[in-house]
């Protein structure tokens, strides 16, 4: 057991775990904010991938943005559900059971391959290399001017969804 | 080294956790919640792939950043419509949403 | 600079000024016509620089042509290319046709009254009284569009990517001639806008569904549509030109080239099919030279030189039907169009008749293998035709403007109401009186001299004497009638008070005139026979031929024919005769009043009526097709046929099958529905058990879905396991 396989293992637990109170929690805020957590941990995760480009964007993006904007609705909605209803829906069981049989299908097909992998020692440049690979014609410069008009279409939509109609006001 | 399995069942393990609330939430918000989980999975799996493949192509991370732009946009318009069917049914349970019904 | 990329480009700015017009800009008409007019000035800069570095490499420059194709269509394992080309004939294309539409468009700005406040009593869909045209913008959008078809077709290196701008500019001149839709007469006999519209578009229609037969015939037979890939391909040129067609008299390759021509018969106005352009007169005047000057109708003849190599059967000799009938058509025309044109009276009918007078002169030189004489008075006819078209819009405009000072109603386009012009607008006159005299090929000075002079040189040479002397009689009509359209409208006295108060137009008007005017001169000295005595020496022994001719390939080139004497005489004569006579009949003793007999008529008496009535081909057609066509459709399909027959035996057989069914009815309840009754029910039951699947919960629905992966995944597994 090494060092970075422990400090793996620890991040990997503190993930899952907040993860499961995200899922479980009575209180949404304190979801909210525990997932939070989680997506941080999963920016950790990424560092230990020597991804730290990635790991910036995730908390930049995820955190920054995604996470504030739930919080911004859980506030907004807080008043029609209150801690003392119940959390979950009367078929919890069977989507935990749905949830456990896929993971154990993903758990056997995980195991079933053979990795012969080994990271690469250099991962210098990736910064540079993925952003030449974003404006390149010859790499993902169409996928990448898709998602911006994806981006521009949600901000579009979200407001004609969200405002309030004429008669309303 | 930490091997590529870790990484890979680390993410079926969040991912399942959020298909999980998906699946059991009541609250449409905290249903919003738990499908941002299952996106962050997959991130972490593509990044995986990039690190223990050829480092050189960028793809993994390319798409990871497009499940970012994705998951942006899908939140922005789910929370819409949250807050909009909020706004019209006083109600942000997911159940209680039945109009499609027989 | 880039000269392939700029072939490219030369269509371009019309289309996105088209689009830029129709979609953007149209609500302000400065705006408009800014972009149109620099558009086309853009694309004229772009084709002369291509065209003239493509003149500037000389004869090399045939060995590398500009010419790059993108793959467009897969079919099956090759492509459908399309592309762009410069060879030597479009070359000159691009010289005079982007010329005329920069001329044509800034013509416009004047002709549609820019500058003045709408009027309100102005409708939108009839020509303005005094104010700007309503549709000034709209105007504008069809125009470009039109010179983007024009730069394509002579850019395009293939026949489909041709046929495509062909099509776009009959689209084009159905809206053009038709844009004064609203436009009524109180005489029947004149048709109205949006008539002769539907005509031209139908006529030509005729003309392109076998144009469009000759291109899938080539295709089929070549695998290709690339000029360059058929006719400098020498042993499918040998196959074309050898094997016997579907219709026995043809090889393959005259067969083709006898549709093609077809098509041009439509779209060039060639007897049988020319009665759309007169009508087509009905459009607004830049129309009318746009359409018969600088685009369409050359794009006609554009399109038969193309196809020469096939036409002439490989440039061989000897019999071949496609060329007699091609140079039939063209003499018959040309006499056809010369005679009719005498006796109109309205100045635009005039030049319409004398422009399928004169493509009649070109199909002709086609049709005797005249090449390089065909193209060049393609070339010089468009300058001298687009001034006379521009040049009468001129003098309808001015006499318009009299109407209105005076409120007079009269025809502002009959000769008879005009006269003594001369001093009220000299611009006009004098440019007129250049493209006149290029018209009727007044000697030497002229360039419509040159050209004509090429033609009946070719016919001498090559011993086609009818066809000479056919076309001498077409080319002394020629200068009568051009010089006894000269003599109404500018000599003499005004015979009505708005002729009086005619005045000059503004510069935009005239303008284009002077431009055009000079070019009408002096594009005719390129073309000089290399042995004509002097003059053959001095204009650098006829380089315009030597370019032109490269066009084919090297086997095909027609021979050079001697200097001779005899067909320079005569055209000579026959201009200078025809132009005197002319000037002594209606110039000398002008007419004094609108209302006296044509000195002319009194002459010819019931000719003069036949050839008034344009030898009553629009009567004849409409009572050869038209007529019959509604007669079977209303008398003998419909009330006969449909009506009596058919409905009567329908009748007959419904009265039987409602007895035979009213008897199996009764069977039918019993022994066949219920069966599917029972399944119906059936049905129906299972969706009622069925339907609590459907809760309308997001969740649930989620649920099933992920079970069936699940699902799908176990199996998988096991499968593959």
């Amino acid at each position: 057991m090494t060092g970075p396989q422990i400090a793996f293992l620890i991040i990997s637990a503190l993930t899952v775990a907040s993860a499961l109170l995200v899922v479980t929690g009575r209180n949404l805020v304190r979801s909210a904010l525990w997932l939070v957590v989680t997506l941080f941990m999963v920016a950790a995760v990424f560092t230990t991938l020597e991804a730290n480009f990635m790991a910036v964007v995730q908390i930049v993006v995820y955190i920054g943005a995604i996470a504030i904007l739930i919080l911004f609705a859980v506030m907004l909605t807080r008043k029609v559900m209150n801690e003392t209803q119940p959390q979950t829906n009367s078929n919890w069981w069977m989507g935990a059971i749905v949830s456990g049989v896929i993971f154990v299908g993903i758990l056997l097909m995980i195991l079933s391959v053979d990795m012969p992998m080994r990271p690469a020692d250099d991962v210098s440049g990736q910064i540079v290399g993925l952003g030449n690979a974003f404006v390149s014609p010859d790499a993902f410069i169409l996928p990448f001017e898709v998602a911006s008009v994806l981006l521009i279409a949600a901000l579009i939509g979200g407001i004609a969804i969200a405002m309030p109609r004429e008669e309303e006001s | 080294m930490i091997p590529l399995e870790w990484y890979l069942i680390l993410s079926a393990v969040i991912f399942c956790i959020g298909l999980y609330g998906v699946l059991a939430r009541r609250n449409a918000i905290a249903i919003m919640m738990c499908l941002e989980l299952m996106m962050t999975s997959i991130t972490i799996n593509l990044v995986a792939f990039w690190r223990y493949g050829n480092v050189i192509d960028l793809s993994g991370q390319v798409f990871a950043v497009i499940v970012f732009a994705v998951a942006a946009a899908e939140a922005t318009v789910g929370l819409a419509l949250a807050i909009s069917i909020y706004r019209n049914r006083d109600t942000i349970v997911a159940n209680d949403l039945n109009l499609l019904k027989w | 600079m880039n000269l392939t990329l700029l072939t490219w480009l030369i269509p371009v700015p019309p289309l996105i000024s088209f689009l830029l017009i129709v979609l953007v800009v149209n609500r302000s008409k400065a705006l408009s016509h800014t972009v149109a007019l620099t558009s086309v000035i853009i694309s004229w800069i772009m084709s002369w620089i291509v065209a003239f570095s493509a003149i500037a490499q000389g004869h090399h420059y045939n060995e590398h042509p500009i010419h790059d194709h993108v793959h467009w269509l897969p079919t099956g394992d090759t492509f459908l290319n399309m592309g762009v080309a410069v060879d030597n004939l479009s070359a000159v294309l691009l010289v005079f046709v982007p010329l005329c539409i920069v001329a044509i468009f800034l013509y416009s700005v004047g002709y549609s009254n820019f500058g003045k406040h709408l009027d309100d009593h102005d409708l939108p869909g009839s020509p303005p009284h005094h104010g700007i045209e309503p549709l000034y913008s709209r105007f504008f959008a069809y125009l470009s569009l039109f010179a983007g078809a024009m730069l394509t077709l002579v850019v395009a290196d293939n026949m489909l990517l041709m046929f495509m701008g062909w099509e776009v500019m009959g689209l084009c001149s159905y809206l053009l001639i038709g844009f004064w839709y609203g436009r009524e007469y109180d005489n029947p006999k004149q048709t109205p806008p949006r008539i002769a519209a539907i005509k031209a578009f139908m006529t030509t229609r005729v003309a392109d569904v076998f144009m469009l037969l000759g291109i899938a015939y080539l295709y089929a037979e070549a695998g290709t549509l690339n000029f360059r890939d058929i006719f400098f391909n020498e042993d499918l040129m040998y196959t074309l030109t050898h094997e016997p067609a579907v219709i026995g008299a043809f090889t393959i390759a005259q067969l083709i080239g006898l549709l093609i021509f077809i098509g041009t018969v439509g779209k060039s106005a060639q007897f049988p099919l020319h009665v759309w352009l007169p009508d087509a007169m009905e459009g607004p005047t830049p129309v009318s030279a746009m359409i018969h000057a600088a685009a369409m109708v050359s794009a006609g003849i554009y399109s038969t030189l193309r196809v020469f190599p096939l036409i002439s059967n490989g440039g061989g000799h000897g019999a071949n039907l496609t060329m007699d009938i091609i140079t039939f058509i063209g003499a018959f025309t040309a006499l056809f169009g010369a005679t009719i044109a005498v006796a109109q009276y309205d100045v635009k009918k005039v030049l319409a008749y004398s422009t399928i007078s004169q493509l009649g002169f070109m199909v002709a030189a086609i049709g005797m293998s005249a090449y390089v004489a065909a193209t060049f008075h393609l070339m010089t006819h468009a300058f001298f035709k687009a001034l006379l078209f521009m040049g009468s819009g001129s003098i309808i405009h001015g006499v318009e403007h009299g109407m209105h000072d005076v409120h007079e109603h009269i025809d502002p386009q009959d000769m008879r109401n005009m006269g003594g012009l001369r001093h009220k607008m000299p611009t006009t006159f004098w440019t007129f009186l250049i493209g006149g005299f290029a018209l009727s090929g007044f000697p030497f000075v002229t360039a419509g001299f040159w050209s004509k002079d090429e033609i009946l040189g070719d016919a001498w040479y090559n011993g086609h004497y009818i066809v000479f002397t056919v076309l001498c009689i077409a080319a002394f009509l020629t200068a009568f009638y051009t010089m006894r359209q000269i003599s109404l409208t500018f000599f003499g006295k005004p015979r009505t008070e708005s002729a009086a108060h005619a005045h000059e137009n503004v510069w935009t008007i005239t303008l284009p005139l002077v431009v055009l005017s000079f070019f009408a001169i002096f594009a005719g000295f390129v073309g000089v026979h290399a042995k004509f005595p002097v003059l053959g020496e001095l204009f650098g022994k006829n380089p315009f031929g030597h370019w032109v001719e490269l066009a084919l390939p090297e086997a095909m080139i027609p021979a050079h024919f001697p200097f001779d004497w005899f067909p320079v005489i005569m055209s000579i004569v026959v201009g200078v005769g025809g132009l005197t006579l002319g000037y002594l009949i209606y110039g000398r003793n002008p007419m004094q009043s609108a209302d006296d007999v044509d000195p002319v008529k009194r002459l010819l008496g019931p000719i003069w009526t036949m050839l008034e009535n344009k030898y009553y081909v629009d009567e004849f057609y409409y009572a050869a097709f038209i007529k019959p066509a509604h007669w079977i459709g209303e008398t003998l399909t419909f009330k006969i046929i449909d009506r009596g027959i058919i409905d009567g035996v329908i009748h007959f057989v419904a009265s039987f099958f409602w007895k035979a069914g009213e008897g199996s009815a009764a069977v039918e309840q019993v022994a066949i529905d219920a069966p599917p009754d029972r399944m119906a029910d059936g049905v129906r039951w299972t969706g009622d058990a069925m339907k609590y699947v459907q809760t309308g919960r997001i969740q649930n629905y989620l649920m099933y879905t992920v079970i069936a992966i699940a699902a799908i995944g176990l199996m998988f597994g096991f499968l593959l396991a």
